[in-house]
């Protein structure tokens, strides 16, 4: 039952039938939300919802399970994608895709996902970037970028000791098995238009079997950060996006025939 | 005219990050300063007239917590 006069006005937007009514525990500004509800609003549209299995990392994404409303189960650190493997084998019919952190994807779960690209798995993977270990404490990750401050690089992160960041999508790109690699941002609204489109393209990559995608989302951690959200925003766009480049990576050329 | 909207802020999820404030561009979304949610933030609200219900609130909310409605105006307007 609509709670608005059909006859005078029509609904922009409400939130989408695959998030769940609870309210999240992410911190106020945290885009990780803006990923959840984007995944929820693409299977919605697509009408994926019934056939598809999340499969939740550690770190905040672990309780994906309770936002979002389809079957979900949740991997050990940093193994979303060999569950997804397994699961998507044992059920070709089903839209499997992890979603996955820095800390999870880029620092444990390294071999994972570089074995799942290479060996082409039909799945999806989404991996958000915020630069630290959020849930813990923002303690340093692969990804921080250099100089960065964090709790565990208080004098921020020298190269020399430390090393330097991995940029995920650039490296799984060179793989063969890969389909689909992209890296969009979520901080303004034409970003999040784009990263929609890049879920969508990536949902019906795996719809048609063309093997593996993964889409790298630039994230905001305004706790860890000690920042305000807008002013994180100002960062991530000052900061995160000279060094991880926007843009696709690697498409297929049968993917880019898709258009939506 | 400028088509009209108006947005309905869900306080349950609203946590007050002001990203919709800062993303509105008719700059008539702010923080109401007047209450708190049950989790104790100001909730976003229209302070002003002249929302046209364009719905960037809604794309850059991280808890999709806002929901938005538009006018129907003459040319627009579907037979129902």
């Amino acid at each position: 039952m609509a709670d608005y006069d059909v006859e005078t006005e029509t609904l922009v937007y409400e939130r989408p039938d695959s998030l769940t009514d609870l309210s999240t525990h992410f911190c106020p500004g945290c885009t990780h939300g803006v990923a959840h509800r984007l995944i929820a609003e693409v299977l919605d549209e697509m009408n994926l919802r019934e056939k598809t299995i999340g499969v939740a990392s550690v770190g905040c994404s672990v309780f994906s399970y309770n936002y979002f409303d389809f079957d979900f189960i949740q991997a050990p650190h940093g193994r979303a994608p060999a569950m997804a493997t397994g699961i998507k084998r044992v059920l070709p019919d089903r839209t499997v895709f992890t979603y996955q952190g820095d800390g999870d994807m880029a620092s444990i779960g390294m071999g994972e996902i570089v074995h799942a690209a290479a060996r082409g798995e039909n799945i999806t993977v989404f991996f958000l970037n915020n630069t630290n270990y959020g849930m813990t404490g923002g303690q340093m990750a692969p990804t921080t970028l250099p100089g960065q401050k964090t709790s565990s690089s208080p004098n921020g992160r020298d190269v020399e000791s430390q090393g330097y960041p991995i940029r995920v999508a650039e490296m799984l790109a060179k793989l063969d098995g890969a389909s689909y690699v992209v890296r969009r941002s979520l901080d303004d609204p034409k970003n999040i238009r784009m990263a929609k489109k890049a879920i969508r393209t990536a949902f019906e990559v795996q719809q048609r079997g063309l093997g593996f995608s993964m889409i790298e989302l630039l994230s905001i951690c305004p706790t860890n950060w000690g920042m305000t959200p807008v002013s994180s925003i100002q960062w991530l766009q000052e900061k995160m996006i000279p060094y991880y480049p926007l843009g696709d990576y690697k498409v297929h050329p049968a993917i880019a025939e898709i258009k939506f | 005219m400028p088509p009209k909207g108006r947005i309905k802020v869900t306080e349950i999820y609203c946590k007050g990050c002001e990203l919709c404030v800062s993303a509105c561009p008719q700059n008539v979304l702010g923080l109401a300063n007047d209450h708190i949610t049950v989790k104790g933030y100001h909730p976003a609200t229209l302070i002003a007239e002249g929302c046209t219900g364009c719905g960037i609130c809604s794309i850059v909310c991280p808890e999709a917590a806002i929901t938005v409605y538009r006018e129907k105006t003459v040319t627009n307007r579907i037979p129902v």
